[in-house]
């Protein structure tokens, strides 16, 4: 169930996150040389690349977990305000942001000392302001389609890994988010595991999701997105629908990467 | 060049009070201290000595022997250093006294440094048997077993394998046993013993200067503890040599 | 908790036998005849309770100043970490006895010299014994757990907190309802053996004339000279004192999920 990308000049739908020529230093060291990304609402855009590429730092700094040191990001019509120096100028302006953006981990990242419904009511209740009963019944209904509803009162040490997961992606979905960043969500679960994990990202993909996919798995990517951004060195190095990039890579790194992972 | 330094000692200089000779108090702060580190290394000694035999007691003797280290563990660790102190200011002599008496000779009346040594090494002992035991229990099995697989005899496996793993284990207890050795000599001042915190006491109520001496006996102890660590961290790293680096450990 | 069975093997029956043997020993041949009489002046109670309540405000006053010096050393700005630091640093690394003895010979010689403080409302309890006493033990408390605190906020996983983050959670929020849970969870086990420790450091307090128990059998001591059984009995006492303290850390570390995997 595969998100088409619609032709952009007479494409209706409003634009959900749009990133342009971001770049990031770390140091001396420059992860990330212009990087733009436009997601439309309903678009299911994959990040792939070698480790190093910059993939995972380019997703943090669509909700600024890091600052770039130069680019625009606007979320909605929205852009984020900055100094000169990258960092944004008001803080709560990022929070409120925040708050439309349902990120996912790779480590989970779940509050352990909460548990699994507790994880989900947390921003509906304490920062959002919904009334717990409300938010304790979305919740459920969360887990429900999640498939853990008997392990509501579970607390995450004892889930496993991919249990965990889910639990973090209905967290993520319980603040009902605009769109969704998923940093390479299936890299820290074994095997047997990843498959579940991924059932759920194909369901929200089918159900119209707007979602940014930072993965390694190929096929996976192939099947959901909508378009496919390869990252090689901190820039863009190939984009494009899902077919043209994996059946017919142009870049001959693209080509050497896609062999290297199988 | 330490001329300028010494003047601040001489009469009329700001420190003069900290001054090494009468009518400065410099040089009892400093005896002090001594007698303090005094104490403290005896007691540590003997703390190590308790805490050898007590480790192995505890993970090899018989039941019997481990409910008793255990009863003397809990007792320390409950009853305030300051009652032992006493109880065992008053015992240690009779204990001695009676063993002399028993044994045909005089009584006689120990040091106060004796039995503040024995006090405090009883004290410490008590906590040095749980850092070495723990520290013995964290060696990996395998590593004993690999001597034993060898023919290795016990006494030799003792000496050349567990001890000086126990060792990389048990540093950071022990250092930590030091600090506090050095600084429960200061307890020893209530049966007025003369160390370093009674002489600062002394001092200052003779010349009404409390801050000074209290800020002087305050650098002194930082000093040392400072010192101490320094010298431990090395030890630590020394000990260490071969294995990987520990990880921050979060409480 | 030993079951019963563990409790009729030989050797444990044998300790309980010894012991038993000395209570009696203790009970017959020691003199236990002041004990009535000190009781019944209150004099008893008066020490035990200020004891207890001496070590209450040290620790509650104490335990909130540590959160704030961890948290400064753990998150805080370097104008905040860096005192924080230092005081935590000179508070381990003198002696109790030194710093109760700086502050109630050393600063309370120093207040007399003040006239304006004499005529203000502090000066009723800067004549007494006891504010220095709570304070220095404040103080000392403050900064052994913040130390432990420091550590505590540092070994909440980072993943958790940058969640929070990445949901928008304000900071204060995240603090309270993220950080601090865990980091005070963590802490626990080391709070409570320190809290048996506070308790110990508040025998000191009777080296400034607080009337601590202590202090009592001290005063006993020298009434009657007799040297053992005061201080045994008081032995006893604090015995009985930490074992409660130990049992209570329990019930509430019990109180908390077992959150480690």
């Amino acid at each position: 169930m595969r998100s088409v990308a619609l032709d952009p000049v007479s494409d209706p739908r409003p634009y959900a996150i749009r990133v342009q020529d971001l770049h990031k230093s770390f140091g001396t060291l420059e992860v990330l040389r212009g990087v733009s990304l436009s997601a439309r609402q309903g678009d299911v855009i994959a990040i792939i690349g070698g480790s190093g590429s910059g993939k995972s730092t380019f997703l943090r700094c669509i909700n600024f977990l890091e600052t770039p040191t130069r680019g625009k990001v606007v979320i909605g019509d929205e852009e984020i305000v900055v100094r000169p120096d990258g960092t944004p100028v008001h803080r709560r302006q990022i929070e409120q942001i925040r708050r439309r953006l349902g990120m996912v981990f790779q480590n989970f990242n779940l509050w352990s000392h909460k548990t699994v419904l507790e994880n989900l009511i947390e921003v509906p209740v304490h920062v959002l302001g919904v009334p717990k009963r409300e938010a304790i019944v979305q919740a459920q209904e969360l887990l429900r389609r999640v498939g853990l509803s008997e392990k509501a009162q579970a607390y995450p040490a004892y889930l496993s890994g991919g249990q965990q997961q889910r639990a973090a992606i209905a967290r993520a979905l319980a603040i009902d988010p605009r769109a969704m960043l998923f940093d390479e969500p299936t890299s820290a679960l074994d095997p047997e595991l990843v498959g579940e994990v991924l059932g759920v990202i194909r369901g929200l993909a089918g159900e119209g999701r707007t979602m940014i996919l930072v993965t390694h798995e190929m096929k996976f990517a192939r099947e959901v997105s909508s378009h496919v951004i390869y990252l090689h060195n901190g820039s863009v190095e190939e984009e494009g629908p899902p077919d043209q990039l994996f059946d017919a890579p142009r870049s001959e790194r693209l080509k050497q990467f896609l062999r290297s992972v199988g | 060049m330490l001329d300028p330094i010494k003047n601040m000692f001489a009469p009329g200089g700001p420190f003069e009070l900290l001054a090494f000779a009468p009518p400065g108090w410099g040089g009892n702060l400093l005896f002090g201290l001594l007698r303090s580190l005094e104490v403290a290394g005896g007691a540590y000694a003997l703390a190590l000595v308790i805490g050898i035999l007590g480790a192995w007691g505890k993970l090899y003797g018989g039941e019997l022997i481990r409910d008793l280290l255990q009863i003397y563990t809990i007792v320390v660790r409950a009853v305030p250093e300051l009652v032992l102190i006493l109880i065992l200011y008053y015992a240690v002599p009779q204990a001695i006294n009676s063993v002399l008496v028993a044994s045909g000779h005089e009584r006689i009346v120990p040091p106060p440094l004796m039995v503040g040594t024995i006090v405090l090494g009883l004290v410490i002992g008590a906590y040095m048997t749980e850092v070495l035991r723990g520290a013995i229990k964290a060696i990996p099995v395998g590593q004993m077993e690999a001597a034993k697989a060898y023919g290795m005899p016990a006494g030799l496996t003792a000496w050349r394998i567990t001890l000086p793993l126990m060792t990389a284990n048990a540093i950071s207890g022990m250092a930590n046993l030091w600090l506090i050795a050095t600084k429960d000599t200061a307890l020893l001042a209530v049966i007025g013993f003369g160390e370093l915190t009674l002489s600062t006491r002394q001092a200052a109520g003779a010349t009404k200067e409390h801050m000074t001496f209290f800020a002087a006996a305050a650098l002194l102890y930082l000093i040392i503890s400072i010192l101490s660590g320094r010298i431990f961290a090395f030890a630590e790293r020394w000990s260490r040599r071969g294995q990987a680096p520990l990880k921050r450990a979060a409480i | 908790m030993k079951s019963l069975r563990e409790m009729t093997k030989p050797h444990r029956l044998l300790i309980i036998a010894l012991v038993l043997a000395a209570v009696v020993w203790c009970a017959e041949g020691l003199r236990w005849d002041w004990v009535g009489e000190y009781w019944a002046s209150g004099v008893v109670l008066e020490g035990l309770t200020n004891t207890l309540w001496i070590w209450a405000i040290s620790w509650g006053a104490g335990l909130f100043f540590a959160v704030w010096l961890g948290l400064a050393q753990a998150a805080g700005p370097w104008y905040l970490a860096l005192p924080a630091k230092i005081y935590c640093s000179i508070i381990r690394g003198t002696p109790l006895l030194l710093q109760l003895w700086a502050l109630y010979y050393g600063l309370g010689s120093l207040f007399p010299e003040f006239p304006w403080l004499r005529s203000s409302f502090l000066w009723p309890y800067l004549r007494e014994a006891w504010p220095f006493a709570v304070v220095a033990l404040t103080f000392s408390f403050a900064g052994y757990e913040g130390e432990v605190m420091r550590g505590a906020f540092l070994g909440v996983s980072r993943g958790q907190l940058e969640a929070a983050r990445a949901f928008g959670v304000p900071r204060l929020t995240a603090l309270r309802r993220i950080w601090f849970p865990q980091a005070f969870q963590r802490a626990l086990p080391t709070v409570g053996n320190e809290s048996v420790l506070l308790l110990k450091g508040t025998a000191l307090v009777s080296t400034i004339s607080v009337l601590d128990i202590f202090a009592v059998a001290d005063q006993v001591r020298s009434d009657t000279f007799i040297t053992y059984e005061p201080l045994l009995l008081l032995a006893v006492c604090y015995m009985v004192l930490t074992g409660v303290l130990v049992l209570v850390f329990r019930y509430i570390e019990r109180m908390f999920p077992a959150r480690v995997a």
